[in-house]
């Protein structure tokens, strides 16, 4: 497999404060990452080094086989952020507005052509909003504005798909569908970086968990991950989660 | 074939049938929408040409013959309105100047209004007027010292030109300075707005009072206040046209990335697009757009044609061109009912103007409130 994102030896310092430690992981084509660790474990801090926004202090990042800074192929990311299920914004964009952006990188400065109507079409299609295409995005509920997002993602063609704790302040059977939607577009080839915060989704999901809290936990298939120490190490002993069982 | 199988494939024709139908509809409201726009934006734009034309020909009418031909045409008309309403306002060519100020204004700071608005940087508008008030402030000074009477080497500004100039230059620079003190401050984002928004009104006073001593020139420092019809020179008309055109070319070839940035910064990050950059670019623009509108509207106000007209049109519109489309249209319309009204009613333009776009503001919540209550009946 080829590796998609290569993190090696990571090193990251904000202000004085180390924010990680030498973290070393890769995540290959076609697989499902669940990034977990407690709240200011440097989740996002790996994130952004791995988008190539912030450039690591020690070490090195490769995105697609290239420095994450130098990385140019931008339409192959697909992002979801944290603030893409926020309420407050206001601003009247329609769905379609949104998953138009997707084709945004690929275009440039130059108008959007009918082959690009039709890439945005199918994406709408593909995530199963098309019939609210027309809507604006901010009367819409958390659950259809993540599917909004990954429509984006899909219309810009992203090999890779990132996704920053997108289910915050969704309801629980939204948030199962939106999941259900995650592991169909990874079985299509699709590979998923997901940051969560919820370990009960990491287990239930992904296919690969890393485990942070400044340094790397836990490195590997998800089923080995409840058995292992890593929760205890990186969350301390009262980190307090519910076991389920895996089908 | 067993029934479930029939029941199955007739489901699949169903569904089949219902997203082509959802595709159809879709197609069909993307040009029904799309129709509505060009029509707004013809019409409004021819409106804008014949103003820009006014400009040139008032400008070139002593060196180029046709253009003479075209000033006098504008005059006629004027007449043939002043004889319907029974006024003596739109003969005269200072009207027609003001009026195309006032439309080029209501075009330009609407577009981008829509975008500051939608990065709760409402206030920016306000903030840049002043810096622009210390500009005037910084121009008496320059032109006392200098003798600068703004001429550069192509255009003759003239001598408010000169001051407007200066102006320009300071609210730009005051812009930077501003996005310069937003990422580098440790403070909530609007505390280096209220900074540089009373610290650039200091630095004018100050400058204004001092310079009184040694200024050659008298400066209607009252009417950059409230906004005057009566400073809205050929210089100031020829800068407003000069820098609308630069300012809708811009947006227009970049409107893509700013809506991007807007909606979505950091995945616009990601995307690999210089948001500082266009962040700059935006502040940069709405400072030279400034400068322009505070000759009509005055310091003061100057923010209400930035923020009002965005405002009404984010409560009516469905998509985000569609804002920027009915933001401009709610600007012009706010502009040329507010001028023509202070024109008849001996008011200042600036109260007026404000006055209108509130009106329609408040007109639009009327109305997106209906909307919205039908909708929840149905």
């Amino acid at each position: 497999m080829t590796g998609v994102v290569e993190v090696e030896n990571v090193w990251f310092v904000y202000d004085t404060n180390l924010a990680l430690k030498d973290v070393s992981l890769n995540i290959e084509e076609g697989q499902y990452l669940g990034l977990i660790g407690p709240n200011g474990s440097g989740k996002t801090t790996l994130l952004r080094l791995m988008l190539g926004l912030l450039q690591p202090d020690r070490g090195s990042v490769r995105l697609f086989g290239k420095p994450s800074t130098d990385f140019r192929q931008r339409e192959r990311i697909g992002y979801v952020s944290q603030r893409s299920t926020d309420r407050d914004t206001a601003m009247p964009m329609t769905v379609e507005e949104v998953v138009e952006m997707g084709r945004y990188a690929h275009r440039g400065r130059r108008r959007l052509q009918a082959c690009d109507h039709r890439i945005i079409d199918e994406a709408l299609e593909r995530v199963g909003i098309a019939d609210i295409s027309e809507q604006r995005i901010d009367r819409l509920s958390g659950g259809q504005r993540q599917r909004a997002f990954i429509a984006r993602a899909l219309a810009s063609e992203a090999d890779l798909l990132v996704l920053d704790e997108p289910t915050v302040g969704v309801d629980a059977s939204s948030r199962d569908n939106f999941y259900g939607l995650l592991s169909r577009l990874n079985k299509d080839g699709i590979t998923i970086l997901l940051v969560e915060h919820d370990i009960d989704v990491i287990t239930t999901h992904v296919d690969t968990v890393a485990c942070i809290n400044r340094e790397l936990y836990y490195h590997g298939d998800s089923v080995s991950f409840l058995e292992s120490d890593a929760l205890t190490d990186a969350y301390g002993t009262h980190h307090g989660i519910l076991h389920h069982d895996h089908p | 074939m067993s029934k479930d199988d029939l029941i199955d494939a007739d489901g699949g024709i169903n569904a089949t049938d219902n997203r082509v139908a959802t595709l159809n509809r879709r197609r069909l409201s993307r040009r029904h929408r799309v129709g509505l726009e060009a029509v707004g934006i013809g019409l409004f734009g021819l409106l804008t040409i014949a103003m820009i034309l006014f400009l040139l020909a008032e400008w070139l009418r002593g060196s180029v013959e046709p253009m003479s031909l075209l000033y006098d045409q504008y005059l006629i008309i004027g007449e043939w309105i002043d004889f319907a309403l029974g006024t003596i306002v739109f003969e005269f060519g200072s009207t027609w100047r003001a009026l195309a100020a006032g439309l080029l204004i209501g075009l330009v700071a609407p577009m981008l209004g829509t975008f500051l608005i939608h990065q709760q940087m409402a206030l920016i508008g306000e903030t840049l007027a002043h810096t622009a008030f210390a500009g005037v402030a910084a121009g008496v000074v320059v032109v006392a010292f200098t003798g600068w009477g703004g001429s550069l080497i192509l255009v003759d500004l003239g001598s408010q030109g000169g001051l407007l100039f200066v102006a320009l230059i300071v609210s730009a620079l005051g812009a930077l300075g501003l996005q310069w003190l937003s990422q580098h401050s440790n403070s909530y984002g609007d505390v280096p707005i209220a900074i540089v928004l009373a610290g650039s009104f200091a630095i004018g006073t100050l400058l204004i009072s001092w310079s009184r001593e040694f200024a050659p020139i008298s400066v209607d420092i009252e009417g950059f206040l409230f906004g005057s019809l009566a400073i809205v020179t050929l210089q100031g008309a020829r800068l407003i046209a000069v820098l609308s055109v630069l300012v809708v070319g811009i947006v227009v070839i970049h409107f893509k990335q700013f809506v991007f940035i807007t909606f979505d910064e950091e995945a616009a990050r990601v995307a690999g697009l210089p948001v500082t950059q266009y962040n700059t670019l935006l502040v940069v623009m709405t400072a030279v757009v400034v400068v322009g509108a505070m000759q009509i509207l005055g310091v003061i106000l100057v923010a209400a044609m930035l923020v009002v007209p965005a405002a009404a049109a984010s409560q009516l519109a469905v998509s985000f061109r569609e804002t920027v489309v009915l933001a401009v249209i709610f600007g012009q319309l706010s502009a040329l009912a507010g001028l023509i009204f202070s024109m008849v009613a001996s008011l200042p333009p600036g109260g007026s103007i404000v006055v209108v776009a509130i009106g329609i503001y408040l007109l639009a919540i009327f109305v997106s409130n209906r909307s919205v209550q039908s909708m929840s009946i149905h």
